[in-house]
């Protein structure tokens, strides 16, 4: 076992590792933080898709003994300091960028960090970020309606389907 | 996952030392070796990650060669490799955001994946592969499917790409996984154009000679015109035959020398 202290949603956290515990594990089992899904457990779907350090990550897919002092960003973390909705997770809400909910975690994590490095993306743009990220009930279109509302752009003329 | 130990060096040196282990095995971004791992297909005793050496991340140009650390990730290098439009447009267009941002280009070009994109740009620049104990010439590095010229315990501290006059990378997309189909890399070196093909043989990237001598006399699409490209020995699945690959080779060269 391994110690491990990493900066989760701003607190500093710590932990005995196993070298295969990945950091999915210790977000969910370790800490309690089961907003972060795991969907296909492959590196596909996307699902699990927390920041490290900023930048999108497939938290399935990194070892928590790898990232020993990473500053690290879930789904959690993406609410306002009075618990209400953030800007994406609110958009999501309004224009029904979910329907189930199994990916949403994943979405919203991976729409922030494209909106951080894009603050205005076209529709193209926010498909094509968001190309490792599988929405199983297929709701791809009002998810970049809401990520394009999310931006502050005006989505009244994008049509129902 | 079998367990094993985990180690996380901050020197070169101590990674090779730590790699003299029995069964030890370098992670680099894991993006492979993660979901091989989950798969039970290796049993490292102690994995070796490279992820905090500092001295095998980044960046550099030295004059006309452009070297990308061994641990960089991809995302980096689509960011950071300006001086090499090609190589930077190549890295970005890797997986999904992800990916890049945790998978590395000594990971990819170790791993040797028949569909990679990254062994294109190595083979075509004529790169040279730097290791732990060596260089090893792109020529030299590549032998099949997931098969290089690396030794147990050795490793891609970095890659030192020649910056060609003009190059280009078309990638035909398996839009599934996003892995190239079939994908061309073209470079005008000064020692003649190089032409290497992904995603398209079994044995994995190779150079297409008759390509490349047609296109050093003559640097324009309508120079391959008269080529033929056999289907012996491509890649047949169900994404595409053997003759719709080497198909793909001819057509992704003519717009890999046009893009240029
Ligand atoms: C959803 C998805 C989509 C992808 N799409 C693409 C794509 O479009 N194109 C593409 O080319 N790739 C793609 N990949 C693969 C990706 O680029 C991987 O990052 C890459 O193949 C492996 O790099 P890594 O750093 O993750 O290596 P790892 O998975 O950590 O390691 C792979 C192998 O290389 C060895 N190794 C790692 N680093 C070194 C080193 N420095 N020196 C020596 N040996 C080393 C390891 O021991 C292991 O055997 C995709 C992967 C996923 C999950
Ligand atoms: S659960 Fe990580 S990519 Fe699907
Ligand atoms: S909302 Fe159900 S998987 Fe996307």
């Amino acid at each position: 076992m391994t110690k491990v202290t990493m900066t989760v949603n701003g607190k500093a956290v710590s932990g005995e590792v196993e070298g295969r515990t990945l950091l999915v594990s210790f977000l969910r089992e370790g800490l309690g933080l089961t907003g972060t899904h795991v969907g296909c457990d492959t590196s596909q779907c996307g699902a699990c898709v927390v920041h490290v350090n900023g930048q999108p990550a497939k938290s399935c897919t990194a070892f928590a003994a790898d990232l020993d002092g990473a500053s690290i960003t879930t789904i959690e973390g993406m609410a306002n300091a009075d618990g209400s909705l953030g800007t994406i997770q609110q958009a999501f809400q309004d224009h029904h960028g979910l329907q189930c909910g199994f990916c949403t975690p994943g979405m919203v994590m991976s729409s922030a960090a494209l909106l951080a490095e894009n603050p205005k993306p076209t529709e193209m743009e926010v498909r094509h970020y968001l190309e490792g990220n599988i929405c199983r009930c297929t709701g791809y279109h009002n998810i970049v309606k809401a990520v394009l509302a999310a931006s502050g752009q005006d989505v009244s003329k994008i049509a129902a389907e | 996952m079998y367990a094993f130990d985990f180690e996380r060096p901050k020197t070169i040196a101590e990674a090779v030392k730590a790699l003299g282990r029995e069964d030890a095995q370098a992670l680099g971004g894991g993006q492979t070796l993660i979901p091989t791992l989950k798969q039970r297909l290796a049993s490292p005793s102690v994995l070796v990650s490279l992820n905090g050496i500092k001295e095998m991340i980044g960046v550099r140009k030295e004059g006309d060669t452009l070297i990308i650390g061994g641990a960089t990730p991809h995302a980096v290098v689509a960011k950071e490799a300006g001086a090499y439009p090609a190589l930077a447009a190549l890295a970005g267009a890797i997986g999904d955001p992800a990916v890049r941002n945790r998978g590395t280009i000594g990971g990819s070009v170790a791993n040797d994946d028949p569909a990679a994109d990254y062994p294109a740009a190595v083979l075509a620049s004529g790169a040279t592969v730097v290791t732990n104990a060596r260089q090893i010439a792109a020529d030299d590095f590549f032998q099949g499917l997931f098969t290089t010229a690396l030794e147990a315990g050795e490793i891609i501290t970095e890659i030192r790409f020649p910056i060609p006059g003009k190059a280009n990378y078309q990638k035909f997309q398996q839009p599934a996984s996003r892995f190239a189909l079939t994908g061309v890399f073209v470079a005008k070196t000064a020692g003649g154009v190089r032409v290497a093909v992904t995603g398209a043989s079994e044995d994995g990237v190779f150079r297409w000679t008759d390509a490349e001598q047609a296109l050093s006399s003559n640097f324009a699409a309508g120079a391959i015109a008269g080529l033929k490209v056999s289907d012996d020995g491509m890649i047949g699945d169900l994404h595409g035959t053997p003759a719709y690959r080497a198909h793909l080779v001819k057509v992704l060269t003519g717009r890999a020398v046009s893009a240029a």
